[in-house]
């Protein structure tokens, strides 16, 4: 199949009903069980070594209609936490035998609560990640944060999880992270090749299947790409910061590089891209994925680490890459994209970098404005 | 049916209103001196949860950036403050008690109440709230002063109870916090001091708890959500202090006093609730104006427990400092805890507090409180059967407070519980509704 369509496919996949992919998979393999993951991380090889199915629950797009979920959650809690629990709701998890929420904020924490409320019949889990990146004590705690969660994925699987497996699992995931990070490094270097689209879609694809099935299909994309010669336009660069959790509608994606940039590097799907290097196999896995998150991950708005301000990490990114602005694209309601924007816009003026500041929602359906917006400030810097 | 009076405006104006004045007075003159004069130095903590005990054992000077925030609120000082942090980069959606705090942090620091001292240790501890992490790391990046994340992990095993691991962790990090105290204050800890300051956190929590108690009485003698923020101040800001233990006692005795009186804060208590969320502090007043009109008092709130929950057991055993620190962190506060264990707090509220309803609201700020509240109106409702009322504002930002639309929702929900009381009574007098 031609790179394309092989594209085209799943963009078709991800536009209809993504999650029908994952319910497609459970009826053909009904003994495997399956576990969600909310945003932003999660150690998906925890889960895959238990022999079960790690997959992406990352809201509900703008297909689904919100009709239940709004009457539990408020008009100022962000999208995803509200279709998150609609699909539930109206059973479209069915396929699902567990959810793991994370200690990303208070409504995705709640959410967890909620969840465990109203659908008994899930394994509900919840991580805390360790917020001091600075003891030396913090490793034993994450470490034993991951061997409790573990008892509760060995009793939902059945088996024990064996060191063994999870090395292997590491592995798995270390070469899928491999080839992600290979697709962005080739939009980053020639962005012309490869648009943020087509790689966000050949990420989230990742997020609903077995990793060595998405392995195989980066591997196929990557040598298509690679193939291609396409002239760069007439285009700014810029990096994107603030959709490390609800995602953007694919339309919004499109239409901001379409209107005059080059997104040479973003935080889509952070978590599926967590470490910038290989997380070391050999030795105590447990230990090696929790010592991973804490020194070798990469930055985000959910952990707050004081060895280095976040604002630098951006600026740091900006100037690697070679961008020329930044454009902030956060999710309407998001308490963490929204206090970072507060520190980035202060260090991004200090710096002299240029920045657009948008805001969106998984729901919307309507992006002329988004797009007149990235056109005006495009030109404003093409003429400036 | 019964008219309501219209603007009852009872609040209680005791020894122990006076006494807190008098302290929180000192406590902020304190502040100021650290500010002004360079009197001590100064240490930012939250409230949830706080290992305040240590701080006062090298007498360095707590300050609380929620406090100084709740006190812009009350004093209507707030809102410019709220706009400074608007126009350099918050949302309108971000917590508006960050925002007055960041505000008037990045001005003078000059308030209506105490100029506040810049930080020499920005103390994070992280019980329950993300935002304090978003918080303290911005307050670290306007200033110099040292920025510790004290991480607490939530209560997320399904005993309720925190792990080994979890307690294990946190005594670690406050032998870590210690040593940044020892260094900053320039003295070793005087272990014998801190048992002293813990027994008597231990004393003031069994007061505190013995005063909730009282709310069990029919007329309560105090309101338990507006007449105890007045008590949570001194808690807070006074915990582990012989002027803390000495404001406790006095207010145990005065509430005992109004107890055996059969006195409350209204001239007639018609209804007894329950109270979730925190409260808008630009018009508590107000607020409490809305109740009071029906005769309706709170006898309990998750609120008073955000600083630490001490009526269902918990006391600080100064043998044991710093693991029963650990202990009020991780599990002892309603911050730290699940959702679903708030729920099952304020269904024992309901029930051993005899109240005849739950309100509960809903603050847009707060989303530690808030998010999710629909479903727990859902599960009072429809599971308990017990009349909810859910309205909305915010807890620091002025306008987010629609009085006509809340006296509306309030006087509704009082007006349809007046019937189905009358109902009920009517029925037990053999009666026909
Ligand atoms: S979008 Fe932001 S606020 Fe919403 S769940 Fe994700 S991190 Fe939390
Ligand atoms: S979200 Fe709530 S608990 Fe957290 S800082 Fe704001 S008001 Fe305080």
């Amino acid at each position: 199949m031609g790179i394309d369509s092989l594209i085209a496919r799943y963009r078709e996949i991800l536009d209809e009903s993504p999650l029908d992919q994952v319910a497609e998979w459970k009826a053909k393999h009904p003994g495997t069980k399956v576990v969600g993951c909310y945003p932003v991380y999660s150690p998906v090889e925890l889960i895959h070594a238990a022999g079960m199915l790690p997959v992406g629950i990352v809201g509900g797009g703008n297909r689904l209609e919100i009709a239940h979920a709004d009457s539990r959650f408020q008009s100022f809690v962000c999208s995803i936490v509200k279709s998150t629990l609609e699909l539930a709701m109206v059973d479209k998890l069915a396929f699902l035998d567990g959810i793991v929420f994370h200690s990303i904020c208070d409504p995705a924490r709640n959410l967890g609560s909620v969840y465990k409320r109203n659908f008994p019949r899930l394994m509900v889990e919840y991580i805390h990640f360790a917020q001091n990146l600075t003891s030396p004590h913090t490793i034993d705690y994450l470490t034993a944060e991951y061997r409790r969660l573990m008892t509760s994925y060995e009793q939902l699987a059945g088996k024990p999880i064996t060191d063994d497996a999870l090395r292997q699992s590491i592995r798995i995931y270390n070469e899928q992270r491999q080839l992600l990070r290979e697709l962005y490094a080739i939009r980053a270097e020639k962005p012309q090749n490869l648009s943020t689209l087509e790689s966000y879609i050949l990420t989230r694809i990742g997020t609903l299947m077995p990793p060595d099935e998405h392995i195989a299909i980066l591997k196929e994309a990557l040598a298509g790409i690679r193939q291609r010669d396409e002239r760069p336009k007439d285009r700014i660069k810029v990096v994107l910061e603030g959709s490390f959790c609800e995602q953007p509608p694919l339309e919004l994606i499109e239409g901001l590089e379409a209107a005059g940039c080059y997104i040479l590097d973003d935080d889509f799907l952070l978590g599926w891209r967590w470490f910038p290097a290989d997380v070391p196999a050999e030795g105590d896995p447990v230990r090696n994925l929790a010592e991973s998150y804490l020194h070798q991950s990469v930055y985000s708005g959910v952990k707050h680490d004081t060895r280095e301000r976040k604002s630098k990490h951006l600026i740091d990114k900006v100037k690697e890459t070679g961008a020329a602005a930044v454009l902030i694209l956060a999710a309407k309601f998001c308490e963490p994209a929204l206090f970072d924007y507060a520190l980035y816009r202060q260090a991004l003026e200090k710096a002299g970098i240029p920045h657009l500041y948008l805001e969106f929602e998984e729901k919307m359906w309507i992006f002329d404005k988004a797009r007149t917006e990235v056109e005006t400030f495009v030109e404003s810097m093409l003429f400036d | 049916m019964a008219k309501p009076a219209e603007a009852v405006k009872t609040s209680y104006q005791g020894q122990m209103h006076l006494l807190q004045k008098d302290m929180m007075g000192r406590y902020f003159e304190r502040v100021t001196r650290c500010a002004e004069q360079g009197e001590g130095k100064a240490v930012y903590m939250l409230i949830s949860g706080n290992p305040v005990e240590l701080v006062q054992a090298f007498d360095l000077v707590p300050v609380y950036p929620e406090i100084d925030a709740l006190q812009l609120a009350v004093k209507k000082a707030a809102l410019p403050f709220i706009q400074k942090a608007e126009e350099i980069g918050y949302s309108m959606d971000n917590c508006a008690y960050v925002k007055a705090d960041v505000g008037m942090f990045l001005g003078d620091r000059k308030t209506p109440f105490a100029t506040i001292p810049l930080p020499s240790l920005i103390l994070c501890n992280y019980v329950g709230c993300n935002v304090y992490l978003q918080w303290f790391e911005h307050l670290a990046e306007y200033c110099d002063g040292e920025l510790y994340n004290l991480d607490i992990p939530f209560l997320r095993d399904p005993s309720g109870k925190p792990t080994k691991a979890d307690v294990d962790y946190v005594v670690r990090q406050l032998e870590e916090v210690i040593e940044v105290l020892e260094r900053l204050s320039g003295k070793k800890l005087d272990w014998a001091k801190l048992k002293r300051i813990v027994a008597l956190s231990s004393e003031t929590g069994e007061l505190w708890s013995k005063i909730k108690a009282l709310t069990k009485n029919v007329p309560t003698p105090y309101d338990a959500y507006f007449d105890s923020v007045t008590m949570m101040a001194p808690l807070y800001c006074l915990r582990g202090t012989e002027d803390g233990l000495k404001f406790f006692q006095t207010a145990l005795k005065e509430m005992e006093e109004k107890v055996q009186m059969g006195a409350g804060p209204l001239p007639e208590e018609r209804f007894r609730f329950v109270i979730e969320g925190p409260p808008p502090w630009p018009y508590l007043r107000t607020f409490r104006d809305l109740f009071s009109k029906w005769g309706a008092v709170a006898v309990a709130s998750t609120y008073s427990t955000v600083g630490g929950l001490w009526e269902f057991g918990f006391k600080h055993d100064p043998n044991r400092p710093l693991e029963s620190i650990a202990e009020h962190m991780l599990e002892w506060n309603v911050t730290n805890r699940n959702f679903l264990q708030r729920y099952q707090q304020i269904r024992r509220y309901l029930e051993e507090w005899s109240a005849d309803a739950l309100v509960i609201h809903s603050v847009k700020s707060c989303r530690l409180f808030s998010a999710g509240q629909g479903d727990m109106r859902e599960y009072f409702t429809k599971e308990l059967n017990v009349p909810t009322l859910l309205i909305e504002s915010d807890i620091e930002d002025p306008r987010y407070f629609s009085e006509a639309q809340l006296k509306n929702r309030i006087d509704a929900f009082f007006e349809s519980l007046e019937h189905q009381k009358l109902v009920r009574q009517t029925k037990a007098a053999g009666g026909k509704a």
